[in-house]
């Protein structure tokens, strides 16, 4: 888990920006016979209400043509009414390729107000389920950890 | 009696698919998230929203409103036993609506004593008159949704409930028993009642029933409302409905709100429900319609109304109804 979580590390560029912390998104490895890596999209909503701010969404950059890899991201459905549909894709350092199980770090950006906030990450899987995982998130970030059950494992806010 | 029955008769002739039976359109999806897809849609009539056991609805008297103010495009229709199909490209970012407005005048009236009707005719037409209702898309007097031949009397507007009667889905023609007027004594439009015609009992029957669609962000430039008639003008956008959270629609009646309104909400899917979870809810003073979900799917909405304000002299009453399809996404 340590290991992952380190390889992860590794693997995803650092920030150019200074972040106010790091959510750590753990993608569960799952045992089906056809299986394909979910959608993700992880926002931050203020909790006095007011406009969500996309952190991160995955999903099929590349796929053109008929059914381009937009086309689905409506299924990642309470993100795409609270912001998604007005985030014009794909967005810098917001969206980017889908991601295959194991942790994956989120950079919280510098620029966003203290505060409190409801941070929600949402999965849908092709020929899969969804899930929304929702938990408080402080600004600047204090530590928390949250767990979905089936299409997300652990969400943990580091302060760094 | 008869002149009731006749009246019934005109008024369903005009507008009604079917006694007891509602008309439903059907969407595959009402949120997609970019502008090269199309949505595809069933339409028919049938006692319970969204089954297709009684009959087909046409596909021609479809609109498409898109959000730009142009006109979209019914596409593939086609006409099964229970239900048509068509779809539409949603090529344009924003809300579209997309269905059925019906707009009519049907009633009875006298001549020299004699029981005349405006509306429908039944049976053969007198010559040299077209056969109205032959030709599809061509319905003889402007209105938006024809029945099938032989619908009985009981459900005008576009799709609303049933106000009784019997005898569903006859074939075409007066089944026996049912009285009978003269084809000849029928006119399409209240512009051709003779003159000197007297006992004019005429009703305006103004409908619609449709349902929302939005790529990307929604749109609000074809939610506005117009002032006129019977209309829906939603506070909770439409395709932003969820299970957990009240949709909120304001009914408005030629502008002014619709208080005391009684809208029916029915959910699809009903042969899977231990219960039938149709509500009868009613406007607020302010025409403020409050509905909670007892799941999410697809629902049938419907309110209609009459009053003595048609927009057509001749007519005594209006009646207007608003159905529309609504999805409801979980959380």
């Amino acid at each position: 888990m340590k290991k992952s979580l380190i390889l992860a590390a590794g693997v995803i560029a650092a920030p150019t920006a200074a972040s106010a912390g790091t959510i750590t998104v753990t993608i569960p490895r799952i045992a089906v016979s056809e299986y394909h890596v979910p959608y993700l999209a992880a926002w931050i909503e203020p909790v006095g209400g007011g406009a969500a701010r996309t952190l991160a969404v995955w999903y099929d950059v590349d796929k053109v043509g008929n059914e381009p890899g937009t086309k689905w991201l409506a299924d990642l459905r309470t993100w795409w009414r609270k912001g998604g549909r007005s985030l014009k894709l794909p967005a810098n350092g917001v969206s980017g390729a889908t991601r295959a199980p194991g942790a994956h770090r989120i950079p919280i950006p510098a620029n966003i107000k203290p505060g409190a906030y409801t941070l929600h990450v949402e999965a849908a899987r092709e020929d899969g389920g969804r899930e929304l995982v929702s938990q408080p998130l402080t600004i600047p970030a204090a530590n928390g950890k949250a767990s979905g059950k089936s299409e997300l494992s652990a969400i943990v806010i580091s302060a760094r | 009696m008869t002149a009731k029955f006749f009246l019934l008769a005109a008024v369903a002739g005009i507008a009604a698919p079917a006694a007891a039976h509602n008309a439903w359109l059907l969407p595959s999806t009402t949120v997609l998230s970019d502008t090269v897809q199309s949505v595809t849609v069933d339409m028919g009539a049938s006692t319970a929203p969204f089954e297709p056991n009684h009959q087909p609805l046409p596909a021609e008297n479809v609109k498409v409103w898109a959000p730009d103010g142009s006109m979209g495009k019914v596409e593939n229709a086609s006409r099964g036993r229970y239900r048509s199909t068509f779809d539409v490209k949603i090529d344009k970012p924003g809300t579209w609506r997309i269905g059925m407005e019906n707009n009519g005048i049907g009633g009875t009236f006298k001549v020299n004593g004699e029981p005349w009707m405006v509306g429908r005719r039944r049976g053969p037409a007198p010559a040299p008159a077209p056969a109205p209702g032959a030709a599809p898309g061509a319905p003889p007097a402007g209105q938006g949704m024809m029945p099938p031949p032989g619908a009985p009397a009981g459900a005008p507007g576009a799709g609303g409930p049933g106000a009784g009667g019997s005898g569903a889905g006859g074939p075409a023609g007066a089944p026996s028993g049912r009285p009978q007027i003269d084809p000849s004594h029928i006119v399409a439009t209240v512009d051709e009642i003779p003159a000197g015609a007297t006992d004019l009992a005429l009703t305006e029957t103004v409908g619609r029933n449709e349902f929302f669609v939005t790529a990307g962000e929604p749109s609000d430039a074809l939610l506005k409302p117009t002032g006129k008639g019977l209309e829906f003008v939603p506070v909770t956008l439409p395709t932003d409905l969820v299970s957990n959270e009240p949709g909120q629609f304001r009914f408005l009646v030629d502008g002014k709100p619709a208080a005391g309104l009684e809208v029916e909400v029915i959910p699809g899917g009903r042969r899977y429900k231990e219960r039938d979870q149709t509500q009868k809810l009613k406007t607020d003073a302010q025409g403020l319609l409050t509905v909670n979900w007892p799941g999410a799917g697809f629902y049938w909405l419907n309110a209609s109304l009459t009053d003595e304000k048609p927009s057509n002299p001749k007519a005594a009453k209006r009646r207007m109804s608003y159905t529309a399809t609504l999805e409801v996404l979980a959380p």
